[in-house]
C-alpha cells in the first residue's frame, strides 16, 4: 500500500507489465509501472504513441489486463475477474470519452446517452429523466432530439460526455477526448471536465497528447517506452 | 432489457431497408413457396373429398377388365355385363341401397338447330340414387317406360342449357341419331369433377332402349351399386368380387377379368397423390429456407464487421459478452421473422388467388401457418449464432479502434 493515499487509492497499479506475443517476438508495452490514483483526483496521462499510455489506459479501463503485476480498482484485483466480470464493473464504476465520440450513427443524442442505463437496466422513465439531466450538464439541453450528424464535434463530443457521467461513475476516462477538436471546442471540454472533476468531486484520468489540455489537470504522467518517466504536480 | 433489444434490432433493420429486403428475399419466398403449396393442396384435396361425396361415398364401381393397375390388353378381352348380372346383384347381395346398370356412348343430341356431343347412358331408375343426384324438374323412368324400351330420356342441367336455353324441356323432344326422345326430367347441377368432366354433360335413357335402338346389344359396360349408409364398403366389395367370380366361371386361382373400383380408394389415392406433392414441394421450401438462412448469415457478418466500433463501445460502456449476442440475435430473429411474415402475407395471398383460379376451395391451415413463424425464426438463431458469437467474441480493445 501506498501511504500516500492510504484511505482513498481509488486506481492502484503495482508493479504493471504487459507483454504481448511470446518468445523472440515478444513486445513489452509496459515494464513494470507502479501508479496511483486517488479518489477526486484529475490525472493527465502523456507520452508519445507507443510509450505504453494507451496500454496503461486499457488496463486501468478494465479493458485488458496486466501480464504480471497487480491492479487494483476500489480494492478488487481487477486481474482475477473473468470477461464479463470486467464488463459489468465497467458498466457500474467507469465512463468513457474517446477521441472519435463513438456515438451511435442515426440515433437521437438522448438515446445516445441512454445507453448505458439500458445495460443497468433501468426503466425507461427514469433513465429518460437522468439522461435528460446530464444532457443539461454538458450543456446540451434542446439538443436531445438531434443526432449525431445533426451536432457540431464539439457537441458530439459534450454527448459523449453526458453518456459518459450519465451513470454516476467512480472514475472518468477520457482517450484524448479533445484529439479531433479546434482549440476553442477543446477548451469547452476541458471547462466540462475540470468542473466535473471540482465541483462533484469525479476522478478523471485522461490521455492527451497536447500539454495545453494536460495542464488543466492535477498530475501529468509521463510514459516513455513502457515505463513512467516523470510525473509533474501542478 | 428485451424490448429495449428489440427495439434496436428493429432501427437496425431500418437502417438498411433496402440491404435488409433483399436478404430476407429467401425466406419470403420459401415461406410463402409453403403457405401456397399447403393451403392450395388442402383446397385440393378439401374439393376431391367433397366431389367424391357428391359422387356418394358409399358407391362402388363394376367394371371389366384388369382395372387401371392391371396390364391394357385384358381389358379389352373381358366380356361386358348383362342386366341379369345388376339383377343377381340386387338379389344376392345384402346391404345393397340401389343397383344401377349402364350403358354408355358418345353422341350428338339434337334439338331443332342446336346440337351438342354429349354422354347417352343407358340405365334404371336406380342411377340418381346410387349417384345421390336429385332432379330439378319432371321425374326419373317408370317401371313400365324401362320394362317396356319407351324413347323418353332425362337430361343433365349442362345439354339442358345448350339446347333450351331458359326454356322449360320437360315434355319437349330431343333427337338422339334419328330418334326422338321425349325430355321427362332435368337432374341437379352438380358442376365440374376435380379432375375437369362436366359432370352435368349426360341425357339418360332407360338401359333397354339404348341396348336395343341405339347400341343394338345386350352389353352393360359398368355397374354402379351403393352400399346402405353404415354398411362397410370393403364388405360388400368383397361379396360382389365372390359373386361375379362364380357367376363368370373364373377358376380357382385365375385372375379376376372384371374389377371393383371403392370410391374411398380414389379418396385416398387423391389425398396421397396430393401428400407426395405437398411433401416434394416442401423439401423445395426447406431449401429454399436454407438458402434464405445463408443469405442471413452473410449479411450478419457483414453488419458484424461495420459496427466493429460499435460493438467496441458498447462493451466498454459495459455490455457483457451475452448483451451482445443477445443484440444481434435479436436482430437476425426479427429479420427472419420479418421475411416470415411477409412470405405468410405473400402465400396467403398467392393462395386465394390460385384457388379461384383452380376452383377449389380457399382452405386456411393456422397450423402450417404457425410453423412458418417458428421455422423462419429459428432459421434466424441458426443462421444468426455464429455471427453473434463473432461480435460477442470480439476483443474492447481491438474493436475500438477499428476504423
Amino acid at each position: 500500500m501506498n501511504p500516500a493515499h492510504p484511505p482513498e487509492a481509488l486506481i492502484q497499479l503495482t508493479g504493471v507489465s504487459k507483454i504481448y506475443g511470446t518468445g523472440q517476438a515478444a513486445m513489452h508495452a509496459l515494464k513494470g509501472v507502479d501508479l496511483t490514483v486517488a479518489k477526486g483526483e484529475f490525472v493527465a496521462v502523456m507520452g508519445p504513441s507507443g510509450s505504453g499510455k494507451s496500454t496503461c489506459m486499457n488496463i486501468i479501463g478494465c479493458l485488458d489486463t496486466p501480464t504480471r503485476g497487480s491492479y487494483r480498482f476500489n480494492g478488487i484485483d481487477v486481474g482475477n475477474l473473468s470477461r464479463d466480470q470486467r464488463a459489468i464493473l465497467r458498466r457500474r464504476c467507469l465512463g468513457f470519452v474517446f477521441q472519435g465520440f463513438n456515438l451511435l450513427n442515426r440515433t437521437s443524442a438522448l438515446e445516445n446517452v441512454e445507453l448505458p442505463l439500458i445495460y443497468r437496466g433501468v426503466p425507461l422513465r427514469q433513465r429518460r429523466r437522468q439522461a435528460a439531466a446530464a444532457m443539461a450538464a454538458v450543456g446540451l439541453a434542446g439538443w436531445e432530439h438531434h443526432t449525431p450528424g445533426e451536432l457540431s464535434g464539439g457537441q458530439q463530443q459534450r454527448v459523449a460526455m453526458a453518456r459518459a457521467i450519465v451513470t454516476t461513475p467512480e472514475v472518468l476516462l477520457a482517450d484524448e477526448p479533445t484529439g479531433n477538436l479546434d482549440s476553442e471546442r477543446s477548451l469547452e471540454v476541458m471547462r466540462l471536465l475540470t468542473d466535473f472533476n471540482q465541483r462533484q468531486g469525479l476522478t478523471i484520468v485522461m490521455v492527451t497528447h497536447e500539454p495545453d489540455m494536460a495542464a488543466f489537470a492535477g498530475r501529468q504522467i509521463h510514459f516513455k517506452d513502457g515505463a513512467i518517466e516523470a510525473i509533474r504536480t501542478e | 432489457m428485451w424490448w429495449e433489444t428489440f427495439m434496436l434490432a428493429l432501427r437496425a433493420i431500418r437502417r438498411n431497408a433496402l440491404r435488409s429486403s433483399l436478404t430476407v428475399l429467401g425466406i419470403v419466398i420459401g415461406v410463402a413457396a409453403v403457405i401456397t403449396m399447403v393451403t392450395l393442396g388442402g383446397g385440393a384435396t378439401a374439393k376431391v373429398t367433397e366431389d367424391i361425396g357428391k359422387l356418394g361415398s358409399n358407391m362402388l364401381q363394376l367394371r371389366p377388365g384388369q382395372g387401371f393397375h392391371g396390364p391394357g390388353g385384358a381389358r379389352a378381352s373381358a366380356e361386358p355385363f348383362e342386366v341379369t348380372d345388376a339383377e343377381a346383384l340386387a338379389r344376392e347381395i345384402a346391404n345393397l341401397e340401389a343397383v344401377a346398370p349402364t350403358a354408355s356412348r358418345s353422341m350428338q343430341v339434337i334439338r331443332g338447330n342446336e346440337n351438342r356431343s354429349s354422354t347417352v347412358t343407358g340405365t334404371t331408375d336406380g342411377f340418381v340414387l346410387v349417384r345421390d343426384w336429385d332432379l330439378s324438374t319432371g321425374r326419373i323412368f317408370n317401371p313400365g317406360e324401362l320394362r317396356s324400351g319407351k324413347a323418353v330420356c332425362v337430361i343433365g342441367a349442362t345439354v339442358r342449357e345448350a339446347l333450351f336455353g331458359g326454356l322449360d324441356p320437360v315434355g319437349e323432344t330431343v333427337r338422339l341419331d334419328r330418334i326422338s326422345f321425349k325430355v321427362i326430367g332435368v337432374l341437379a347441377a352438380k358442376g365440374q369433377t376435380s379432375f375437369g368432366t362436366d359432370q352435368d354433360d349426360l341425357v339418360l335413357v332407360p338401359l333397354r332402349t339404348f341396348q336395343r335402338r341405339i347400341a343394338g346389344n345386350t352389353d352393360v359396360q359398368v355397374i354402379y351399386v351403393s352400399a346402405r349408409d353404415g354398411a362397410a364398403t370393403d364388405r360388400v366389395k368383397i361379396e360382389m368380387e365372390r359373386l361375379m367370380r362364380e357367376r363368370r366361371r373364373i377358376a380357382p386361382g385365375a385372375e379376376d377379368d372384371f374389377f371393383v373400383r371403392d370410391m374411398q380408394e380414389i379418396v385416398s389415392t387423391v389425398t396421397s397423390t396430393t401428400r407426395v406433392l405437398t411433401t416434394l414441394l416442401g423439401a423445395v421450401a426447406a431449401v429454399s429456407l436454407l438458402v434464405g438462412g445463408i443469405g442471413i448469415m452473410n449479411i450478419m457478418l457483414v453488419s458484424v464487421t461495420e459496427r466493429t466500433r460499435e460493438i467496441g463501445t458498447r462493451m466498454a460502456i459495459g455490455a457483457m459478452e451475452r448483451d451482445v449476442m443477445r443484440q444481434f440475435l435479436v436482430e437476425s430473429v426479427a429479420l427472419a421473422g420479418f421475411g416470415g411474415i411477409c412470405g405468410i402475407l405473400l402465400g396467403l395471398t398467392a393462395a386465394a388467388v390460385g384457388a379461384r383460379l383452380m376452383g377449389v376451395p380457399f382452405v386456411f391451415n393456422p397450423g402450417i401457418v404457425c410453423l412458418a413463424v417458428v421455422f423462419s425464426a429459428a432459421v434466424g438463431i441458426v443462421f444468426g449464432y455464429f455471427p453473434a458469437r463473432k461480435a460477442a467474441r470480439l476483443d474492447p480493445i481491438e474493436a475500438l479502434r477499428h476504423e
